[in-house]
């Protein structure tokens, strides 16, 4: 029965106007931390039950080249196959710590009434920052989202800037703020829980040229939530 | 106060030019009756809560700041005013109250009269015009005082909607100011694990601008120059914030 009502109301809808979920609004994104740097972000507006990664549950192959590289392509490629609207690289690269980026997005004429937003945090081995399928406001106004960083479970966090973003290889790519030390051992081993979890945050050490991290304790940690998404129905 | 006085300038105003219009038109000289003294403006109360949800982060007296849009403890990525900095530094907010009064889309500030240890609360009442509810925006601020320059709060929310006796919640997350570095070291922490230097003027952190904090690395977990402790370490959020609309 609710099938059948919910397909006759979409009948009636498309037949009167094409606009399902008809909704036109600006998202602005907002790197809380102080020295993280976000690489750059998949926004997809898609239909629900769908989503980039369920807590508790396995990394897909495509999430985890986005977490531990900051490679959007296969994620997006999925969403491409839904339908969704999507925004890639709305920063124009990486987003700065206290920095934000803004953009439009519309989902007039499509069933996309779900956001989800993605990118991984530098210098982390594999942690990503989380928007996960929210439903997309309708009415008018302004709606503030803070959002988490996730580890995705796939990569020891070692601490150790080895430019190995590629899905597999250990390290860090790299540390854009160009503070980071040398000459650790290796703050961690294997992921204890290999499923997509709250990341624990970065331990990080003081020696800049030994110790067991590359990452400075004092520099590179941070406190969720690390970004803040706004969105401003028009 | 200016509204207060305004409001009474109209009504005198428009007392004195109905005496004017009845007297014209009238030819009998009786001593026209006093007008009515003007009711008292409509008042809008509310109490602020803040309950301190950490282990060992005392929170400076509160500041409390009901407003219209336009103003802002801060922003993040831009940097502190003044007035937070000397906040967010010495856990002093009457320099951050003074920059609210002297803007215009302010319409009341309050104090805390205390700090507010851990585990404890503070209530700061706030009175604005009834005729300033729509759109009425309320901030409050106070500092982590066991830290170099971390802040929380709620910087921002709408209480226009509130009716009497109506309560709202939010969970509040620290800030770092960005005036200081964050040396950890007593002689720049006016908190009771430091005892040193509140507010100055230099800005030596790494970027002067606002942005979330990263918490307290403590010298128990690895950071030899901290004064601080793992008793001193805090997560989000911080701090509670109830505001209740009470009139």
């Amino acid at each position: 029965m609710r099938t059948t009502y919910c397909a006759a109301m979409l009948a009636a809808t498309l037949a009167t106007a094409p606009a399902a979920n008809a909704v036109d609004f600006d998202v602005e994104i907002t790197n809380l931390s102080n020295a993280i740097y976000f690489t750059p972000f998949l926004v997809a507006a898609h239909p629900a039950g769908n989503n980039l990664f369920v807590t508790g549950q396995p990394a897909s192959a495509n999430l985890q080249a986005m977490a531990e590289g900051g490679d959007t392509s296969g994620l997006e490629a999925d969403v491409t196959a839904l339908g969704a609207t999507i925004v890639t690289n709305p920063a124009g690269g990486l987003l700065a710590p206290a920095s934000s980026t803004s953009f439009n997005m519309n989902t007039d004429g499509t069933s996309n009434d779900r956001l989800s937003i993605v990118a991984m945090l530098l210098p982390t081995n594999d942690g990503f920052a989380g928007l996960n399928a929210i439903e997309i406001p309708t009415a008018a106004g302004t709606y503030t989202f803070n959002v988490n960083a996730y580890d995705a479970g796939t990569e020891a966090n070692d601490e150790l800037i080895t430019g190995g973003g590629m899905p597999g290889v250990a390290g860090i790519p790299a540390d854009p703020g160009g503070v980071a030390g040398t000459g650790g051992s290796g703050a961690a081993s294997a992921d204890a829980n290999p499923n997509v979890h709250i990341h624990r945050g970065t331990l990080g050490d003081t020696d800049a040229a030994a110790g067991t991290s590359d990452l400075d304790s004092r520099v590179h940690r941070w406190l969720n939530p690390v970004i803040r998404v706004t969105i401003t129905v028009n | 106060m200016t509204h207060r006085t305004t409001m009474l300038a109209r009504l005198l105003a428009l007392g004195l030019g109905t005496t004017l219009i009845a007297a014209c038109g009238s030819s009998n000289n009786n001593a026209p009756p006093p007008p009515p003294p003007p009711p008292p403006p409509a008042m809008a109360s509310f109490d602020v809560t803040v309950t301190n949800l950490t282990n060992g982060q005392p929170l400076s007296p509160l500041a409390v700041v009901a407003h219209q849009d336009g103003y802002a403890v801060f922003a993040v990525g831009a940097a502190a005013t003044a007035g937070l900095e000397m906040l967010a530094e010495g856990g002093d907010n009457t320099a951050l109250i003074a920059e609210a009064d002297a803007d215009a889309t302010v319409t009341a500030t309050a104090s805390g009269t205390a700090p507010i240890g851990p585990a404890g609360s503070d209530t700061v009442s706030i009175t604005v015009l009834e005729s300033e509810l729509p759109g009425l925006i309320m901030s409050v601020s106070t500092m982590l005082v066991n830290t170099n320059d971390a802040i929380t709060g709620i910087n921002g929310v709408s209480v226009a909607d509130m009716q009497v006796g109506d309560s709202t919640t939010w969970q509040a997350i620290a800030y770092d100011a960005g005036t200081e570095a964050d040396t950890e070291a007593a002689i720049h922490i006016p908190g009771p694990a430091g005892g040193g230097e509140g507010f100055n003027a230099a800005r030596d952190d790494a970027a002067d601008r606002v942005a979330m904090h990263s918490g307290v690395v403590s010298q128990d977990d690895g950071f030899a120059g901290s004064d601080l402790g793992g008793q001193h370490r805090f997560d989000n959020p911080v701090a509670q914030v109830q505001v209740e609309r009470t009139n």
